[in-house]
């Protein structure tokens, strides 16, 4: 064991960290005090560096705009850009997925259209799979394409789409025929968020904000040349979608850790006494550390894979269904530790609050969003552990059975 | 970065495991459960066969020195197939205790029997009421215990009281007058312990007087981290035997596998190891290297892989049903196991303060 990079990887790291300080200090701010515009504005910005500095996408090859260089370098790489709070989060569902299918399922005329404006941050990409009545079981999908001429006629409706309201473009799962089993018939396309009978709503959420979108599609044509794959073969390119989410390694969710906890114990009360002396919340900082402490080491773990030249194995389901609930319950121990000032906003308690009730809030959103908790857990019980998958009784019914 | 163990550890892995699996089926776990036999012959000499005993200890005493990655590999198979061996009193705590506060006599009169397997030793710290066997004039006064794996050992290493009321380590050499040996009923007898009564027995300090707290405190360290890697052994072995049955036994008309009460369970079993797993791994780092938050990673080694042990054993017997309960069912050989290394080093209140101090302490405000 050793926790060191190797020799080339502390090179790599130290080129990275040289970059980083002479670029990346003008862009470190805190997000919370900008309009969305201008936020998005200030990451188009940082991307553009970013990719002119070669660091934009660092595993892919360099006629494609990328670096050439490998997965153990890209996760060097985020690490060292997360001491600096740079605005990125409007590309994680474009680069880290989207622009990754169409440079896997496209064609030579889609990269040479698509790639580089996505990475140097020029066009913004969503993700158009989940529909209302389609969510863990995103193969039930209704959206449906129906030939016309040299293209497609879209009419459903998706939903969940982040950031679809400032979005140029997307992946979008269709159904193209309906008479075969549900997985069959279903095809992904590129589509112009911009293109006639696109209509986006964005949908509020609990914590009053708008990440999410609705998205109609009403008769929105898409010729057949922006398909990304064969007819019939969408789940495939869906699955290899959420194989890229899932190889994501170090993605931190950014809730409440054990430290911010000790520093709220620190300053308030309990029985008299301060209440990090307190053996209950003693015991629950300790139960937090080990989680936390542990998400970093399955971490470590992916990262030596990676190493290796092999892929990380089921640690990052672990990370996200460990981590997303111990944000919620985090938020829970902070406000029951202001006691009845916990119940007050950041508004009340100062911006220092914020991560509190984003943890509360979107911890919320993390145990259902990119897998479910408990798909997660079908995932770890018939992948690792070898048991058997549900019964699923749509399975060789054709879909228009199923939808009547 | 390469958080793994290397290609030759891995190697030895396997040979433990398919050493220890002949030697150590589970009928031989039962086999001393039903005959209160003290420890298996076969899985002991199975692990001195493999170098285990000798492996962290230096060669000029006998041993391999080969550090504590090889003995961290070793205990977590020994773990998964509960081996009733005095690996722990033994190795983990006795040879470290003179290790790092014998005397060079002490060292050279039992540290190359230890290593070698020839001979093993019980420990002990703990006394009813906290009234430690008093020490006078080169005698042993009193009764200590729950005392782990005496019966067989060559000699005790126990906590006892100075006059003056310090505490200190004894080596107590077994054969000679003046100690009375119970066995007392306990939660796993495939891991026995007694109660030592001694009545003027001759034992010799180990470390200094009244160092005892701080030697066992450090010692115990270092064994969380060994004991963790024995538990997460038990702990897969566990999750293992439930999966199996989850795919043989039916009801409603299909493998009770396939419903997500029991997906969804073993799902969290499988977490509950797999955050044991990593603590343990660092742990491993940690004590080959010495490193400096050593007692914040044993203290979290420990208290995950006590809590993966636990869920693992208990939900173990949950998945098989009734079943589960009889005497007749291998279950409660995890279910035993699990709740004696989760006691056998101090409770999960004492590794909870240790870990957090040692949070309060790389985390001052």
């Amino acid at each position: 064991m050793d926790f060191n990079d190797t020799a080339e990887e502390a090179a790599f790291r130290e080129e990275a960290r040289g970059w980083l300080a002479q670029n990346a200090a003008p862009f470190s701010i805190e997000p919370s005090g900008l309009a969305e515009d201008e936020y998005n504005a200030l990451c188009k910005k940082w991307q553009a560096v970013k990719y002119d500095g070669g660091y934009a996408a660092i595993t892919w090859p360099v006629e494609l705009g990328g670096r050439g260089g490998s997965p153990i370098q890209q996760v060097i790489y985020n690490q060292e850009e997360s001491r600096y709070q740079v605005p990125s989060s409007i590309f994680a569902i474009g680069l880290g997925i989207c622009i990754q299918v169409v440079n896997k399922f496209g064609s030579d005329d889609h990269r040479e259209r698509y790639v580089q404006k996505a990475l140097r941050g020029e066009e913004i990409w969503c993700q158009l799979f989940s529909e209302p009545a389609a969510g863990s079981d995103v193969a039930g999908i209704r959206t449906s394409a129906v030939r016309e001429g040299d293209g497609w006629r879209v009419k459903g409706q998706k939903v969940w789409t982040s950031g679809a309201h400032f979005c140029d473009f997307g992946i979008l799962l269709v159904r193209t025929d309906p008479d075969v089993p549900k997985h069959k018939g279903l095809t992904m396309f590129i589509v112009d968020m911009k293109a006639p009978g696109v209509t986006i709503r964005p949908l509020k959420q609990i914590n009053g904000r708008s990440d999410f979108n609705e998205v109609f599609f009403d008769d929105v044509f898409i010729p057949d040349t922006d398909r990304l794959g064969a007819v019939g073969e969408g789940w495939h390119v869906c699955v290899s979608a959420l194989m890229f989410e899932r190889h994501a390694v170090g993605n931190t969710l950014g809730f409440l850790e054990y430290n911010n906890i000790m520093d709220i114990a620190r300053d308030t009360e309990l029985a008299g006494a301060p209440a990090i002396s307190d053996g209950r919340i003693r015991e629950r900082i300790v139960d937090m550390y080990i989680n936390s402490r542990a998400v970093d080491l399955l971490t470590y773990r992916a990262q030596t894979a990676l190493s290796r030249g092999t892929l990380p194995g089921p640690e990052q389901s672990i990370v996200k269904a460990i981590g997303a609930y111990q944000g919620q319950q985090a938020s829970y121990l902070a406000m029951d530790l202001r006691d009845q000032f916990g119940m007050l906003a950041p508004g009340e308690l100062g911006e220092a609050w914020g991560i509190v009730e984003y943890s509360w809030t979107w911890g919320a959103a993390m145990r259902i969003a990119g897998g479910s908790d408990e798909i997660l857990r079908n995932i770890i019980a018939e992948r690792v552990l070898g048991l058997p998958g549900d019964i699923r009784v749509d399975k060789d019914v054709p879909y228009r059975e199923l939808a009547a | 970065m390469n958080f793994d163990f290397s290609d030759d550890q891995k190697l030895f892995r396997d040979q433990a495991r398919k050493a220890l699996g002949d030697a150590c089926p589970r009928k031989e776990v039962r086999r001393i459960l039903e005959t209160g036999a003290s420890h298996s012959e076969a899985a002991t000499s199975a692990l001195a066969a493999l170098g285990v005993t000798g492996a962290a200890i230096p060669e000029e005493y006998g041993g391999l020195g080969l550090g504590y990655y090889e003995l961290c590999i070793a205990a977590e198979e020994a773990g998964r197939v509960l081996a009733p061996t005095p690996l722990g009193s033994s190795i983990f705590l006795a040879a470290e205790i003179l290790l790092s506060a014998g005397s060079d006599r002490q060292k050279a009169d039992w540290l190359p029997k230890l290593a070698s397997g020839e001979a093993s030793a019980a420990y002990c710290d703990a006394a009813a009421n906290g009234a430690l066997p008093r020490f006078v004039d080169g005698r042993l006064h009193g009764k200590c215990g729950p005392a782990s794996d005496v019966a067989g050992a060559a000699f005790a290493i126990i906590l006892g009281a100075e006059p003056d009321g310090g505490r200190s380590l004894f080596l107590v050499p077994f054969g000679g007058d003046g100690i009375e040996v119970r066995t007392m009923e306990s939660v796993d007898p495939t891991r026995p312990v007694s109660e030592l009564a001694f009545d003027g027995a001759r034992a010799e300090r180990c470390g200094a007087a009244g160092a005892g707290p701080d030697i066992i405190s450090v010692v115990k360290r270092r064994a969380a981290i060994l004991v963790a890697f024995e538990q997460i052994g038990g702990a897969d072995a566990a999750l293992e035997m439930a999966r199996d049955y989850a795919l043989e036994r039916k009801a409603f008309g299909r493998p009770i596998g396939g419903f997500q009460a029991i997906k969804h369970k073993l799902a969290n079993v499988y977490i509950k190891n797999e955050v044991a797993r990593a603590h343990a791994y660092y742990g491993a780092w940690a004590l080959s290297n010495d490193a400096p938050d050593l007692p914040l990673a044993a203290a979290s080694a420990r208290i995950s892989a006590t809590a993966a042990f636990s869920l693992a054993a208990q939900e173990n017997i949950q998945v098989h049903g009734g079943i589960g309960y009889t005497w007749e069912a291998d279950c409660q050989l995890f279910y035993r196991r699990a709740r004696f290394l989760a006691l056998q080093l101090g409770n999960v209140f004492e590794w909870q303060e240790r870990a957090m101090n040692a949070l309060e302490q790389s985390n001052a405000a």
